[in-house]
């Protein structure tokens, strides 16, 4: 990185990471958009709004989250040390109520009532329900009829918060229709209606915002890494299904240019196969869900169908963002299977005693392979997105075991 | 003058609001659409919108999507789109036909290859759902140059500011979004919606068609006394739904209900309407 860029002016005033991002939607959404611009961009400077924010993840979040150096697993790899941002540690269990506290004090400041959101793994529709009750707004959460089937004891913590959750039978019955089916109800809901997205993905500006909110995580990171070792970590690794939690990671390294960023997508059965959702790494630049970035298609421009064990990571886009950072090289982008990504599941829950959500476990996966490689006076810091608790039915099936 | 100005020069001077069915393309399969889209010519439709399927359609309700999966199970591209109206053309060189759809197919087979083929067709309007004037780059500037003209969005909450925007950008009419919804949406209230076009007639020649939300003759009546032209989807696309095994019905089932809805209209007393500037 010879260039000096100026990370805080991306994206541009209309949404755009260098040629991603931007606002792809219909008329109808325009206006909803410009509003909910301008109440993100007022509050994000108003301390009041902020000093409510930080007690909120303070005292009903668990923040800040610990940096845990992993040293067991360490000592095995027998390369770089391994520090693990405990974010399964939050209230509800991964990344995504950083987002959903954030965004729902906007709500409330915009004087809607009702919320809505979409979800993949359950994460965020289970962070959405939690702060719809405790603010006591409606909520209704979108979900693929797929993804209800191997996500179920996410859909029954939602429901006990309250919120209706809408089983979403169109397309492919997965994460990407849950969001069209979220976007269709915003746009006929709009007067009274807060639609939260989950991850960076989206047209702007919900990119931008869901990246502030997220990025207490590195904020955080890289002040304990600098305290516990005197130094900055040599790599960060995320997964990344749209990407909230490794932007949430990376972006307040940006600058630090002896960083490295590693963002670890899911590789399914083998990109080989196209079986997989890793656009970033297979894909190409189009426009889906409001946004320019790479994204799973055919020669057509049909979005297809991804594959990923992990329903959280199961998405033919990715943030725009990431996009852009791919293209000027300042973060890289891989993939790890299922296979790989189950048996880092179990690796670190035997080595660390933590059990990882299926979507960190890609994160880990790479991690094994990356660490023996490095010094042992270097360090990697893994963002450990989520706990894994809402994956054993998942991983008892593929054991053949009945719970 | 492209067809589509001339077309509305013709009904503005007979007094009367153009009727526009929508049909997605290849729904419930490819061989239906061309003969349907003459059947809703000799039902009187005046101009004719053709929806390019998309996987994501996010803008539409379930009847669209639905469409658009049945038009994709056969694998209806965008290309197969244009094929259909070139095969129209053979025997129709007046009705106008416009393509609605959303942009990702388009940027796969690139900007001007896609124009460059759309009017070697005769394709005569492109609207892009999810393409507002703000991210259109030279868009307009591609279609204009191939003789195609660039059709867009409004929508209640579109600003006056935005307005003067697209009416810029725009060529051909104005596609006034009557309700906060997807397409199908229910309910129109047809009185407000007089005092909006007013409003927006104050900033805009173009000519105004309204859609989403128009489900029968009556509604179709009293939008024809305030807009330039009537867009009716969801309420024909359904019908397809009613005869699963018979596409010949379904096609005879929508010129009914065009034709109804064309002697509805024409009933209606035409509220005068500015000429074009
Ligand atoms: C624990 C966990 N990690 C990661 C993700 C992927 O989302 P993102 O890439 O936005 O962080 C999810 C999504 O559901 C998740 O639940």
């Amino acid at each position: 990185m010879k260039q000096e860029i100026d990370w805080a002016a991306f994206p541009d005033a209309r949404g755009h990471f260098g040629p991603y991002g931007g606002r792809f939607v219909a008329e109808t959404l325009m206006g909803a958009l410009d509003e909910l611009q301008a109440v993100y961009e007022k509050y994000m400077k108003d301390p009041q709004f902020l000093a409510e924010l930080d007690a909120d993840l303070q005292h009903f979040v668990g923040r800040p989250s610990p940096l845990y150096h992993a040293e067991r697993l360490s000592r095995e790899l027998g390369g770089a040390q391994v520090y693990l941002k405990r974010e399964d540690l939050n209230h509800t269990g991964a990344h995504k109520v950083n987002n959903t506290i954030g965004q729902a004090l906007l709500a409330k400041r915009l004087g809607k009532t009702r919320i809505i959101a979409e979800t993949g793994a359950g994460q965020h529709g289970v962070a959405t329900a939690t702060v719809a009750a405790r603010l006591g707004l409606e909520c209704v959460v979108y979900m693929g009829a797929e993804d209800i089937q191997r996500q179920s004891p996410n859909v029954y913590r939602m429901r006990l918060l309250g919120a209706d959750v809408v089983a979403v039978k169109s397309g492919s019955r997965t994460l990407k229709d849950a969001l069209n089916e979220a976007m269709r109800d915003w746009v006929t809901n709009v007067d009274d209606t807060f639609y939260i997205i989950g991850t960076v993905a989206g047209p702007h500006p919900y990119p931008a915002m869901v990246r502030d909110f997220q990025s207490v995580i590195g904020r955080e990171a890289r002040a304990q890494h600098l305290e516990m070792t005197g130094r900055l970590p040599d790599a960060l690794v995320a997964c990344v299904g749209g990407g909230s939690n490794a932007i949430g990671l990376f972006h307040p390294f940006l600058g630090d240019t002896s960083v490295a960023m590693i963002g670890v997508e899911a590789g399914g059965e083998g990109v080989a196969t196209g079986r997989h959702s890793a656009p970033l790494c297979a894909g190409r630049p189009g426009v889906l869900h409001g946004n320019r970035t790479y994204l799973m298609e055919d020669d057509n421009g049909q979005i297809i169908e991804t594959h990923s064990i992990s329903a959280g990571l199961d998405y033919p886009g990715v943030g725009p963002e990431h996009a852009w950072l791919k293209d000027i090289g300042r973060a890289t982008y891989v993939s790890v299977t299922d296979d790989e990504s189950l048996r880092a599941f179990h690796r670190l829950t035997r080595t660390e005693g933590i059990i990882p959500a299926l979507e960190t476990s890609h994160a880990i996966a790479h991690v094994l392979a990356l660490a023996p490689s490095m010094r042992a006076d270097q360090s990697v810091i893994i963002n450990l997105s989520g706990r894994g608790d809402k994956d054993l039915n998942t991983i008892a099936r593929l054991e053949g075991i009945e719970l | 003058m492209s067809r589509i100005t001339k077309r509305f020069a013709e009904t503005r001077s007979k007094g009367r609001s153009a009727l526009v069915p929508y049909v997605t393309a290849g729904d419930p399969s490819p061989d239906v659409t061309v003969p349907l889209m003459h059947d809703l010519v000799a039902a009187r439709a005046d101009l004719l919108e053709l929806g390019v399927p998309f996987s994501d359609p996010m803008a539409d309700g379930p009847v669209i999507q639905q469409a658009c999966e049945r038009a994709l199970s056969h694998g209806t591209s965008l290309r197969d789109v244009m094929g259909m109206v070139r095969v129209f053309r053979e025997h129709d060189q007046d009705t106008p036909v416009v393509l609605m759809g959303y942009l990702n197919p388009v940027e796969r087979m690139g900007v001007e290859v896609f124009a460059e083929a759309a009017a070697a067709a005769g394709v005569d309007g492109v609207l892009m759902v999810d393409l507002p004037p703000e991210e259109s780059g030279d868009w307009t500037g591609v279609l204009e140059r191939v003789g195609i003209d660039p059709i867009f969005l409004i929508a209640p909450t579109t600003t006056d500011k935005r307005l003067r925007q697209v009416s810029a950008a725009a060529r051909g009419f104005i596609y006034y979004v009557s309700l906060k919804g997807v397409t199908g949406s229910q309910t129109l209230d047809t009185a407000e919606l007089g005092n909006r076009l007013e409003s927006i007639r104050a900033l805009t020649a173009l000519p105004l068609g309204v859609g989403f939300g128009i489900r029968d003759a009556n509604t179709a009546a009293s939008v024809a006394r305030v807009a330039d032209a009537v867009v009716v989807g969801s309420a024909i696309v359904q019908l397809v739904t009613r005869f699963p095994q018979a596409p010949e019905q379904f096609r005879a089932a929508a010129a009914d209900l065009v034709r109804e809805m064309r002697a509805a209209m024409d009933k209606a007393r035409v509220a005068e309407v500015p000429a074009p500037a």
